[in-house]
């Protein structure tokens, strides 16, 4: 067989074997893990499967009409504009609307609902339409609904996704708050290309700053029919009857309507009007106070299903053979081994390799069997990747043009002291915990895969595209998913386990090995960074000139006040596949960026909290560094050998950062030990503390990875530490005392924060270690293989 | 070897028609419908395949179905008795101790191992027993509270027995 053909071996349907598909047994109890797995009480206001088979797929003219509601802008005056990173651009453009308004009720029962339309160009981007390929036939304009039955229950769509870091019950709180209903009473559907609207992706720190926002206007419109239906009733005005705990109350009268009553037997849609008063944080009773995680109880109970968890009918289990280093090309596979095994499906498609069989031994076995020849082409390793990315980077394209005020020439000519450094960062790998994972199911033409991705509508156009299937014809339905951090964009293991299943005409599971993840998946991009900076007699920055190359534009510009900037990021082509990661480019240009404040304070021998303050006007920036700063009790004196103090700041997403760390060297080994870390963290409003919390601790614990030992190593196109037990990630003996500070600012728009509270950290260690040291280590990870104490380049 | 394997799993006898090669974890998993026990890594590194076997914890990703053979062995889901959270689940749900929480069944399997074995551990034995055990999302010191909860409520728990 040559390497271009292009065959489906359909093994059972071709040589009359008996059906690989498992045997029935498991039918009776899986079955319900078909639809999306069930929150509680969400069973009884919608079934995904009925809901599946009754919709409609194309809009008519008429409702298209309908959608184009007018609508002003969306995003609240204050709210900075973070600028998508370009991978994340990446995703190809959806327009996407399968329901109906007026099937709506049909599928949702009688009840209240409310569209969200988003008419300015940030929310479309984000949940409705994009500026390319704009595809005029599609209603793109509906971003979120909310419906409320005649039980009180309200429900809310929206295809942002849960991967930890909480936006289910952030979102729900949102609502719950805006709409005066307990939180109980609020269920969330989320993530299904075939019930929630279009959303561009659960990424970039933008649920918080941009969905919740648009859900809170819709509870407030849904707020204001039930207040009008209830004014209607009782012949007096809205204005003087009272919204709260899922009723309307008449204090004049005493009489009270809960919102079931009044939606009973309505069938009321109402496009969200313009300019819904948002109620103001101060006055917030649901949101703003701590909530428990939603559904908490399945997932320490082991309910919880997990994609991999999912066990449909006749499900078989799919490997995929892989290449044995990137970029190899199949020369030659004899299949014919593992097609003689009883129950084994075997696909060959182009270079794609992969078996299906109905237990693990049956995959292992016939994938052994497999005899393949694979060219491969020479590349470059881990030792000589930053000149390589240096070399192979290209500047110029619009996108990338340097960012250039004043001349750095003069500045520093200015300048009293001079400095220049570069530094590197490593691949490292994202490594949830819960591999990516997939399970087709092929029914009448139609494809259903549950997969545990950031971007369900992106993942049904790579289905589509890839399977050459109409978009309409693939529904991607996302449980619950255990972490992405920006790893989940794509859907590879949705893929797989799509055209094994259509060649064996079964459900198929595919979950990567932990090898596979560290392999397949993509890495958060390497890169290099030069700065050039000049400072004055009295320690003022006179120039800030700074490259970096491959690794993202992600918080490259600086907070700090200076005159003369060149700032430029130069994309370059990347050995290995790269993709989204907590924070993107932050972390690497934070890391360069706070490491030089540090390195150029020294120069100028002042205190490097000191230095910052006299070089930085953004108050919100100020205040954190203040905070973490008392908090942590700098500047702190050593009082032992080894110890180190070292404090790193930034902004990202409208998120602001301090963060201090002490370290300890030991001066035998050289290890470096984080002792205790000190973090303030200021998004805006506070949804959900605890929540947040949870995530500031949760993202410089995972900082910790990066910061001391992660990385990437590869050579001839394979990764040479593909496993746990070589690629070291946090444990619990790693985990310093940890505190966190949050600042409340309640006259501000919330912002996401599920990915700046990991850019302060890096830096605070190296610096903390120069502290401690004299050596200044300028590449992460810092001390894979602890410090060198010999070496001293103060 | 001959006939189908059987073993006491979390209190009732079952039967293993699985090839007895396969691994504990696939088996109970996908034959036994237990999927509370996660896949994390395959190599024994990650802690969220944990299982007690004979009441000691192990990795059910590096046991075969034959090792598991007569034995008695508990998953998460054998903890919950009566719609009564064990003590280290409701610490768990009380401490918030998780984020996406995929960890969480081998993390509390792990804490029930310890908190048989020393039912007042202090933060170190906390840390060593749980080393083998992964979070990504950085819920470490959520799930250390946890366990010293949960060993307060067992030891408060025997008190009143006594």
């Amino acid at each position: 067989m040559s390497a271009d053909d292009s065959v489906d071996i359909r093994t059972n349907a071709q040589s009359g074997k008996s059906n690989p598909c498992f045997p029935d047994k498991q039918a009776a109890e899986a079955r319900h893990t078909l639809a999306q797995p069930a929150r509680a009480g969400a069973e009884n206001v919608l079934n995904p499967s009925a809901v599946g088979a009754a919709l409609p797929i194309t809009q008519s003219a008429e409702s298209r009409n309908l959608l184009k509601g007018s609508n002003k802008a969306r995003v609240a005056p204050e709210t900075f504009i973070p600028e998508p990173e370009r991978y994340e651009l990446r995703s190809n453009a959806l327009h996407h609307f399968n329901l109906q308004r007026r099937d709506f009720f049909k599928v949702m029962g009688a009840g209240i609902a409310i569209f969200t339309v988003a008419a300015d160009a940030l929310t479309a981007q984000e949940s409705g339409t994009r500026h390319e390929n704009r595809d005029q036939d599609q209603p793109k304009d509906i971003s979120s609904w909310l419906h409320i039955n005649d039980d009180g229950v309200v429900t809310v769509f929206t295809g942002k996704v849960e991967v930890g870091q909480n936006t289910r019950t952030t979102l729900a709180q949102s609502v719950a708050d805006e709409l005066r209903v307990p939180l109980s009473s609020v269920r969330m559907v989320m993530g299904d290309t075939a019930l929630t609207p279009f959303d561009m992706g659960t990424f970039g720190s933008r649920s918080t700053p941009y969905m919740s926002p648009q859900l809170r206007r819709a509870a407030s419109a849904a707020r204001d029919l039930l207040l009008a239906q209830a004014a209607a009733k009782w012949k007096t005005s809205a204005a003087k009857l009272v919204a709260s705990e899922g009723k309307i109350s008449n204090p004049a009268s005493g009489a009270t309507l809960t919102y079931a009553q009044l939606a009973q037997g309505k069938t009321l849609a109402h496009d969200l009007p313009d300019a819904d008063p948002i109620t103001p944080a101060a006055q917030w009773t649901v949101a703003g106070k701590s909530a428990p995680k939603l559904d908490a109880r399945a997932f320490v109970t082991g309910q919880h299903q997990y994609t991999p968890d999912l066990r449909p009918a006749r499900l078989l289990y799919g490997q995929v053979l892989r290449p044995p280093s990137f970029g190899a090309t199949l020369l030659s596979a004899d299949l014919a081994a593992a097609q003689a095994m009883p129950g084994v499906v075997v696909v060959r498609d182009s270079d794609f390799v992969a078996v299906a069989a109905p237990a693990e031994r049956a995959v292992e076995k016939a994938l052994s069997a497999i005899h393949a020849e694979w060219k491969s082409t020479p590349q470059i390793s881990s030792n000589d990747l930053y000149p390589y990315l240096k070399k192979n980077s290209e500047s110029g394209a619009d996108h990338q043009k340097a960012r250039e005020t004043g001349s750095i020439a003069n500045g520093l000519a200015s300048a009293a002291h001079h400095l220049e450094q570069s530094y590197t960062v490593a691949y490292i790998a994202h490594a949830p915990l819960e591999p990516r994972a997939a399970v087709a199911d092929w029914n009448d033409g139609k494809l259903t895969v549950w997969t545990g991705t950031q971007r369900p509508f992106g993942v049904q156009d790579e289905l589509a595209s890839a399977l050459h299937i109409p978009k309409d014809r693939v529904r991607v339905i996302v449980p619950d998913t255990g972490s992405a951090y920006g790893g989940k964009h794509t859907g590879d293991a949705a893929l797989e386990a799509a055209r094994l299943a259509q060649a064996a005409r079964c459900p198929v599971k595919i979950v990567w090995s932990r090898e596979e993840e560290f392999t397949w998946a993509y890495f958060r991009p390497a890169g290099l960074i030069e700065i050039k900076s000049g400072l004055s007699v009295d320690g003022k920055l006179t120039a800030w000139e700074f490259h970096n190359y491959n690794s993202g534009g992600s918080g490259i510009q600086t907070p700090y006040d200076v005159a003369n900037q060149r700032i430029q990021f130069h994309e370059a082509s990347s050995p290995l596949r790269q993709g989204s990661y907590r924070g993107l480019a932050a972390t690497a240009n934070h890391f360069a960026r706070e490491s030089f404040m540090d390195e150029l304070a020294h120069v100028g021998q002042i205190d490097p909290l000191q230095f910052r303050m006299k070089n930085l006007s953004d108050p919100r920036l100020r205040a954190v560094f203040e905070s973490a700063a008392n908090s942590f009790g700098w500047p702190r004196k050593k009082t032992q050998l080894g110890q180190g103090f070292g404090i790193a700041g930034g902004v990202e997403k409208n998120g602001y950062v301090a963060t201090c760390a002490e370290i300890a060297v030991d001066q035998n080994s050289g290890s470096v030990r984080v002792v205790r870390v000190m973090t303030t963290f200021e998004c805006g409003a506070i949804v959900n503390p605890d929540g947040l919390r949870n995530q500031v601790i949760g993202a410089n614990i995972m900082a910790l990875g990066g910061a001391l030992f992660e990385a990437i190593e590869f050579e001839n196109g394979r990764i040479s530490n593909a496993r746990f037990a070589h690629y070291r990630v946090p444990r619990f003996r790693d985990v310093p005392q940890i505190e966190a500070v949050l600042i409340d600012r309640k006259d501000i728009p919330p912002a996401g924060a599920g990915e700046t509270p990991i850019i302060g950290l890096a830096p605070a260690i190296g610096n903390a270690i120069f502290h401690a040291t004299g050596i200044r280590l300028r590449s992460l990870p810092l001390v894979p293989r602890g410090l060198n104490l010999q070496k001293s380049n103060a | 070897m001959a006939g189908p394997l059987h073993a006491q799993i979390n209190g009732k006898s079952r039967t293993f028609e699985s090839d007895p090669e396969t691994t504990l974890l696939f088996a109970l998993r996908e034959e036994l419908g237990l999927t509370g026990t996660k896949y994390g890594c395959g190599e024994g590194q990650c802690g969220a395949c944990t299982i007690l076997l004979n009441g000691a914890p192990r990795r059910s990703c590096q046991l075969s179905v034959a090792d598991a053979a007569g034995k008695s062995i508990v998953t998460i889901e054998g903890f919950e008795q009566n719609g009564q959270l064990h003590p280290v689940q409701q610490a768990f749900l009380d401490q918030g101790a998780f984020q996406c929480a995929y960890c969480t069944s081998g993390m509390i399997v792990s804490s029930v191992a310890l908190l048989q074995k020393n039912a007042n551990p202090n933060e170190a034995e906390i840390v060593q027993a749980l080393q083998g055990n992964i979070c990504r999302c950085g819920t470490h010191p959520r799930i250390v509270a946890a366990v010293r909860q949960a060993a307060k409520a067992m030891h408060g728990r025997n008190h009143e027995r006594r």
